[in-house]
């Protein structure tokens, strides 16, 4: 989240799209509530299924799974038409002034494509997804907006196809619902109007879901909704720590604190910190990628402690490297596991046979291996692959062991929630029967593969010796006897190694003491004198006058600002700031742009408490303490972008700067209504007979969409054992609408079978008019969904039913390679 | 019927917030202990179907026409009333097994249910259930959380305040003043100790418009009953009761139901 979930309550106007709040997450409409009973907002939820989020909302819009881009397309073109953008947010804070390489084509020019598409590769060559620079270097602009090349003038040839007749003909949305929701949402264009989103795995689990997020900030920076109190781009995380654990470096592409992972060809330090560090040539960018040399160089310094030398590059060779262009992401690797490409494998805290996409796919992988290690709190459907569905136990050969793990209230440890909250929790009792918390287990783990190395010696001994592990008393072998969590939290936090100093004042100025833990990123150095586990959370167990502090588990309830920032309740990365990028929230003189709402204001009288000059911002932790922009020493709002501002053009991208609509793999249409280009150029496409896809199959007609429910939790491993949640949702269901069930003489709460062309199941069929078909390009396209919280080990007597995910395709998001479990195709029969 | 408005407390539903979420479901088992049933998805999302010895409340789930929408889903938290004027008590023949705690809920003391039923005939609302050992099993407003300082445990889970437990005095003020004319419950049957904040005519919401305690419940209440206890064993004078009570008063509990 930009925001935070008590933030909702400011908002007035609410779009819930790509997400069930009500469902998944019930405690944020608690502030949904609150904003609509006081300050009369308006809740907007979009969604191919009337959901018990719809079921609250002022306006409900049904739309056809996966066909986002082209609604929020139709937004933007809806924004741009009618003026209702906010003007001066757009020319001063985004990059729609830019000037765009002129051999840059949008995908209107290139039906479909963008320029730079190499069909063989599937890749882009982005050389003309560039800005135009002045001779200073800089990108050149056109604040008037005019140029045909600028940015804002691109946006609006890029969506100038979205006309309601071809957004309405793309997803099914009547054409008058779309206007009511373009309208309404438009509405907080205005200065006074802020306007929130919300989302979650309904957008991400697609193979364009990296954009239909690009989408939604587009539209948010139109509107000037990035940085208010009440705006925002919010993800619902499905899991508690979710955000704490992608902030702490568990996706394969990135370490702690979303540093890149190196690839092998970047052999020394010093190129990973010329290769990954961004550069811009204006003085009024922050610029704070520009800090990456100190963070990973501290990162290292953390990891590898005495051992990490300025002379051996700070131990830089025994970081793990990714072979140039490799992927090592969740379907490339049970693609890998499936080849017989791996022996071993630890399913820690997962149930991959019913939680991965292609489920059946992943279950024959497990057979593969030599070893797995189940780390759980209970046996689950992949500790007992070898005895499911399919199975016979006599052909697999792979050795299963149980280590059974502690729940989440039998230890301590901070959780990171989706407003980036690391709250500390303490533990309620102690692990049960020989379970022990996960840290325990890793101890274990770690101290006997270290002396494995000592004894025998191996390929590559140092990235594991060298480790350091200072985690609590050791026994007379070294061995860490008993982990102290909050030693790791510490590790996070960072340390002073030696007294540093800012040599940039005179005299220079001593900024931490040896052995203190730091006090902020803002101190860590390039040089090895400091360490730092995962710098966005330095601060999070923190040194002040001399005594520690751990801020995660502060519990202060004074709130200042009155909107409910509350600043002193336990600690938010980074640097305690509860709403980023909140320096959009000001003009460039420092006012807020709505007076009734500041998140931050500039008080040019009042001193600074460091500098004691006047001059300091008041309200949130802004973002970075230069002055405001329209001033001398003033900076730029978006202090992570290396260009100081908001990303309308967003060449990153691997599949376009701009969001363009393509069907899902699986597609109920022979052609896309829009373009020539009917998928995402730039997927990675499976080979594999398990990895098949049918697009417009009459064999699978229906689109399919998973999901969540209340009751359950993710493959409900933790669910499915308690019989309170089972009674309320005690079988595998399938939605379907009174349409289709009368076509298929299926009545309410008959067993049906679903297939796709992965595998099949049985659901009880939940015939509602909360689906309604579709009519898309003029045809009659029916949408279906269904829970993936089952799996056939329990309940034990096989009354729950099967996971969804053996339906699901095998196939993810261009960027980010999320399976796309949101859109695809079935069939549907009476059992 | 004793005035209690004063310090009576209720729990005010407004399934306008309700987001059918059910965490009063299993907060009300958690806190009482109760077992899951074995259920059957029948394709609804409602289950338990109805209220069960072992679910002393459920939302009922409801899919109304809509002029706006597909349709209008409507989640309504279905317990005891806690009627001020409780038909139940009229007729229980066991002295103390239902009795009115301080608060103004109708709770019980499974110790002194004889298991004669008589209670659910004389129930507006269908609420009374039997457990396995033949007692009353019902929702009791959490007396037991009460006597702590705490709010039931339904309240306390509801994220969104669409449970929500207070002095019913000022419950019924706050609803009348967020726009919610008519407070169903406020006046029924002497008050009920359950009132809901309706946007519409109750029978959308699965609720009589003008609940009633059956008359022959009334006529058995004031003439047979003391006679019945005075001159009978409990357990007796509940089997007559039942008989007599029973039969006449089927017909308007199914009337009810229907409506």
């Amino acid at each position: 989240m930009t925001n935070h979930w008590i933030d909702i309550r400011n908002a007035d106007v609410i779009l819930v799209m790509g997400s069930n709040p009500a469902e998944n997450h019930p405690i944020s409409m608690k502030w949904v509530k609150e904003a609509r009973e006081k300050r009369g907002a308006k809740l907007i939820v979009v969604d191919p299924r009337f959901t018990r989020t719809a079921a609250k909302a002022d306006v409900y819009a049904a739309m056809r799974s996966g066909t986002d881009i082209s609604f929020l397309g139709g937004m933007i073109k809806y924004i741009l038409e009618n003026n209702l953008y906010f003007k001066e947010y757009v020319t001063e804070y985004t990059n729609a002034p830019f000037l765009v390489n002129p051999d840059f084509k949008t995908a209107g020019d290139l039906n479909g494509l963008f320029s730079g598409y190499d069909q063989k590769t599937r890749k882009y060559d982005t050389k003309t997804w560039s800005f135009q620079l002045g001779e200073n270097g800089l990108p050149k602009k056109d604040h008037t907006l005019r140029n045909p090349h600028c940015v804002f003038q691109l946006l609006k040839k890029q969506y100038a196809r979205y006309t309601l007749n071809e957004v309405s003909d793309i997803t099914g949305t009547p054409k008058e619902k779309l206007v009511e929701v373009y309208k309404l949402y438009a509405s907080t264009g205005r200065r006074d109007k802020v306007g929130t989103e919300l989302y979650a795995m309904g957008w991400t689990q697609h193979t364009i879901g990296t954009q239909n997020i690009r989408a939604m900030c587009i539209i948010q920076l139109l509107l000037g909704n990035i940085g208010m109190a009440g705006g925002g781009i919010n993800a619902l995380r499905g899991e508690s720590n979710v955000q704490g654990s992608t902030d702490q470096g568990l996706l394969f592409n990135i370490l702690p604190g979303y540093l890149p992972v190196p690839t092998a060809s970047v052999t020394e330090l010093k190129t990973y910190i010329e290769k990954f560090t961004p550069r811009t040539k204006d003085p009024k960018s922050v610029n704070w990628w520009s800090n990456r040399g100190k963070y990973i160089t501290s990162y290292l310094k953390a990891i590898y402690g005495a051992k990490a030398r300025k002379e051996n590059d700070f131990g830089y060779a025994w970081l793990p490297k990714l072979d140039e262009g490799q992927n090592g992401s969740w379907l490339v690797l049970f693609d890998q596991m499936f080849k017989g490409k791996f022996e071993g494998f630890f399913a820690w805290g997962q149930n991959p046979a019913c939680s991965g996409a292609n489920a059946g796919k992943v279950r024959k992988s497990l057979a593969k291996l030599k070893w797995m290690v189940n780390v759980n709190l209970f046996d689950n459907e992949t500790g007992s692959f070898w005895k499911g569905p399919g199975m016979d136990p006599k052909d697999v050969q792979t050795e299963v062991f149980l280590l059974p793990a502690a729940s989440s209230v039998e230890k301590e440890g901070s959780i990171s929630n989706s407003g980036r909250w690391a709250q500390w929790r303490y533990k309620a009792i102690d692990p049960m029967g020989q379970s022990k918390p996960d840290s325990e287990i890793m101890n274990e783990l770690y101290f006997r593969v270290k002396s494995l190395y000592l004894r025998q010696g191996g390929k590559s001994p140092e990235p594991v010796v060298n480790l350091t592990w200072n985690y609590g008393e050791k026994d007379s072998t070294g061995k860490v006897k008993e982990v102290n969590i909050h030693n790791v939290a510490k590790e996070i936090n960072g340390y002073y190694l030696e007294d540093v100093y800012d040599k940039t004042a005179t005299p220079p100025k001593l900024l931490g003491k040896k052995g203190e833990l730091c006090a902020s990123f803002v101190p860590l150095q390039a040089d090895g004198t400091t360490s730092c586990g995962c710098w966005i959370y330095s601060q999070s167990y923190t040194q002040k006058e001399g005594k520690v502090v751990n801020m995660m588990a502060r519990r202060g309830k004074n709130d200042p600002t009155g909107l409910g920032l509350y600043p002193e309740w336990s600690w938010a990365w980074p640097v305690n700031r509860r709403i980023i990028y909140n320096r959009a929230s000001v003009d460039p003189h420092g006012r807020p742009w709505d007076p009734s709402r500041p998140v931050i204001k500039w008080d040019p009288v009042k001193p600074d408490p460091v500098t004691k000059k006047p001059g300091v911002w008041v309200g949130d932790v802004p973002d970075g303490p230069a002055p405001p922009m329209a001033t001398d020493n003033g900076k730029y709002p978006f202090i992570m972008m290396a260009a100081g501002v908001g990303a309308i053009f967003g060449p990153g991208m691997v599949d376009g700067p701009f969001p363009e609509h393509y069907e899902a793999l699986e597609c109920p249409l022979e052609a896309n209504l829009i373009s020539k280009q009917r998928i995402n150029p730039t997927i990675k496409l499976f080979g594999d007979k398990a990895d098949a896809y049918f697009s417009c199959d009459v064999r699978y007609p229906f689109v399919a969409s998973t999901y969540r429910v209340s009751e359950h939790w993710q493959t409900g491993v933790l669910t499915r054992h308690l019989p309170w949640q089972l009674e309320m949702q005690p079988q595998m269901f399938l939605e379907l609408s009174e349409e289709l069930a009368r076509e298929k003489s299926i009545n309410d709460g008959d067993k049906v079978i679903v297939s796709s062309g992965r595998g099949e199941l049985w659901a009880v069929a939940v015939v509602t008019n909360r689906l309604k078909p579709f009519k898309i390009g003029g045809s009659t396209v029916h949408q279906v969904g269904m829970p993936w919280h089952f799996g056939w080990q329990y309940p034990e007597d096989g009354s729950g039913g099967e996971s969804a995910n053996l339906l699901t395709p095998t196939v993810g998001d261009a960027n980010t390679m999320i399976p796309e479990t949101k859109a695809f195709m079935v069939n549907v029969r009476k059992a | 019927m004793t005035n209690r408005t004063n310090k009576r407390k209720a729990i005010l539903v407004t399934p306008e917030v309700c987001i059918g979420c059910r965490g009063c479901q299993t907060a009300c088992k958690a806190w009482n202990q109760l077992p899951g049933m074995k259920t059957k998805n029948t394709g609804t999302m409602q289950n338990p179907p109805d209220l069960e010895p072992v679910d002393y409340n459920m939302i009922r789930y409801s899919e109304v026409p809509s002029e706006t929408n597909p349709v209008r889903w409507l989640f309504v938290s279905r317990r005891c009333m806690h009627c001020d004027d409780a038909g139940c008590m009229r007729i229980c023949p066991a002295p103390g097994a239902l009795f009115r705690t301080k608060e103004g809920a109708v709770a019980f003391d499974k110790d002194k249910c004889i298991g004669c039923k008589l209670c659910v005939a004389g129930c507006p609302f269908d609420v009374p259930r039997y457990d396995k050992d033949g007692k009353i099993a019902k929702c009791h407003l959490c007396y037991d959380r009460l006597a702590e300082g705490m709010q039931p445990a339904c309240t306390k889970t509801c994220p969104t305040g669409a449970l929500r437990f207070g002095d019913r005095d000022q419950l019924i003020a706050q609803a009348k003043q967020a726009g919610y004319g008519k407070i169903y419950g406020e006046a029924d049957l002497g008050g009920l100790g359950t009132i809901f904040a309706f946007k519409d005519a109750p029978k959308l919401y699965g609720y009589a418009d003008k609940p009633n305690i059956p008359e022959s419940v009334i006529f058995w209440h004031n003439v047979l009953k003391p006679l019945a206890v005075i001159g009978l064993g409990g357990a007796l004078a509940g089997a007559l009761l039942h008989y007599v009570a029973i039969g006449p008063h089927k017909d308007d509990d199914e009337e009810v139901k229907k409506s």
